[in-house]
């Protein structure tokens, strides 16, 4: 793809994201796109919001779990940057009326480094390594493209389908969890509506940080100190509206709150 | 009751000796349409009589249908439950006979073990806490006697809802280590992770589908005994096994069980 069409793709999803519009997918428009034309197309979408004054304050990695991949009917996962207009903390609001197009949320673990992780090359050992604290973790995620009709060049265009995240009540140092067998009780609206577990995600959330480091060190981008880590979520997607709340616990870690408005 | 004495003696003949000679059954409620759920339990409960009637003992309690996802599925508000048997139990690590079964399937669940009498109406999740000496993982081995796992709920019940067997881990944990609608679980069949999560997944928490067992045996007049080993409910949905399976869990905090069907 040329670099003028890979500016409008990103400039189009841009425009997108600020007046809540969706397009078609990218695949439908251009059915030779490659995952790496996508990456620069995000690029080109993140430019723009930094250009806007936002900040990168860590990465995520999506479309990790059976679950999510038969959903969405997309079979690697994605990767994404978040900056510092999408975070939220334990017990707020989430303006999804104002702010989002077709909210679903998910739950994970984040982790926050307190070293650099630059791949390729980058083990389970240096993540464990490289990780201050895990938290409890709402994904708000959102696409830009009609009816989520998403293949995998479409959400990697789309910033992964980021959206916004909200993180929980404690950190807890690695040593101290079982990242792997850790579950987790998804509930809306005071009913339970999924459980799982960390192995949901590629087997271990450190494998999808591990795959996260080491996917975007062929970009030369790397995960850096102070950052925060999106590992996957853990439990199927779930489509929200205005009024609802939902609360996520994970076990050895801790719960996150949040409302919808 | 609806159903006469020898009807419900001749049923439970008609059950018991599915599993036992391994041939699948059609469904009974086909022929007793009208059979209720007092009918059904006396079919368990004949069952149950003719095992111990041989030497068998009970090994324990278990409960069935305790996801809300399946009981609204199925049309109903309470759970089931149904008996162990010390010949359903096999060990961690163990080598089980496929051939010992007619289309077996496996959920992963937590066990618990209690040191006090619990006796509804009134057993509440507090009294469960209270009561419960450790808990340990396991897995249920479930194999319906009727065709194609093709029943319904009274049929389930009379069947002593498909229990056929138990794998218990080698760990115990106590009650007050562990925060059960959080702790997670992780099978895994020939190396795949198949099915994943949460204890919430059963009843919300594992020791409220142990009250509502304490309640629903109240209404027969019967109370859990100290010393009980209760298998709570299905955490993961089931997973069909066969010959040449190995299966492995892994549940956060109290250990793993393994098994492998030959």
């Amino acid at each position: 793809m040329n670099k003028d069409k890979i500016k409008s793709y990103g400039d189009t999803l841009y425009d997108c994201l600020k007046n809540r519009t969706t397009i078609d997918p990218i695949t439908e428009q251009e059915s030779d796109v490659t995952i790496e034309d996508a990456y620069h197309i995000s690029l080109q979408l993140l430019q723009r919001r930094l250009d806007d004054g936002e900040k990168v304050i860590g990465k995520k990695i999506g479309v990790t779990s059976k679950a999510v991949q038969n959903m969405l009917n997309v079979h690697q996962p994605d990767f994404g940057f978040l900056t510092d207009r999408m975070v939220y903390s334990h017990g707020d609001e989430l303006p999804i009326s104002t702010d989002m197009i077709q909210p679903k949320a998910e739950g994970e673990i984040a982790f926050i480094l307190k070293h650099d992780l630059s791949g390729p090359g980058v083990t389970n050992a240096d993540v464990l390594r490289a990780t201050e604290c895990v938290m409890p973790c709402f994904e708000i995620v959102d696409s830009r493209i009609k009816d989520w009709k998403i293949k995998i060049q479409d959400t990697v265009a789309d910033n992964a389908s980021c959206g916004l995240f909200v993180l929980g009540d404690k950190a807890v140092r690695p040593d101290k969890v079982d990242l792997v067998t850790c579950g987790m009780v998804h509930e809306k609206n005071g009913e339970i509506i999924a459980t799982g577990a960390g192995a949901a995600a590629l087997g271990s959330p450190v494998n999808c940080v591990a795959w996260l480091a080491n996917t975007l060190g062929e970009f030369g981008i790397k995960l850096e100190a102070g950052e925060v880590i999106l590992s996957g979520s853990l439990v199927p997607l779930h489509s929200i509206v205005p009024g609802d709340s939902m609360h996520l616990s994970v076990g050895g870690i801790g719960s996150a709150y949040v409302r919808f408005t | 009751m609806t159903l006469s004495k020898e009807v419900i003696a001749q049923l439970a003949e008609h059950v018991e000796n599915a599993e036992l000679n391994k041939k699948a059954i059609t469904k009974i409620t086909d022929d007793y349409p009208d059979m209720d759920w007092e009918d059904a339990y006396a079919i368990q409960y004949a069952i149950r009589k003719r095992k111990q009637d041989r030497g068998t003992l009970i090994a324990g309690l278990k409960m069935g249908l305790t996801s809300h996802a399946k009981m609204k599925q199925m049309g109903v508000e309470t759970p089931v439950f149904g008996f162990l048997t010390d010949y359903g139990s096999y060990a961690d690590g163990a080598e089980i006979d496929t051939s010992n079964f007619i289309h077996p399937r496996i959920e992963g669940e937590v066990a618990v073990m209690t040191n006090k009498t619990l006796k509804g109406p009134g057993c509440h999740i507090g009294s469960v806490l209270a009561a419960i000496d450790f808990v340990m993982p396991a897995i249920e081995i479930i194999d319906s006697r009727y065709e194609n796992f093709r029943f319904d709920l009274k049929s389930v019940i009379a069947d002593n809802t498909s229990a056929a067997g138990y794998v218990t881990g080698s760990n115990m944990k106590r009650i007050e280590e562990l925060d059960l609608p959080t702790l997670g679980v992780v099978l895994e069949k020939n190396g795949e992770i198949v099915e994943l999560g949460a204890g919430a997944a059963v009843l919300g928490h594992p020791a409220a589908s142990v009250a509502m067992l304490a309640n629903m045996l109240a209404e027969r007049g019967e109370e859990i005994s100290a010393g009980t080993f209760i298998m709570t409910g299905g955490i993961t949905a089931a997973v069909a096994v066969e010959k040449g399976d190995n299966i492995n869990m892994r549940c956060q905090d109290i250990g793993s069980v393994s098994m492998r069907f030959v």
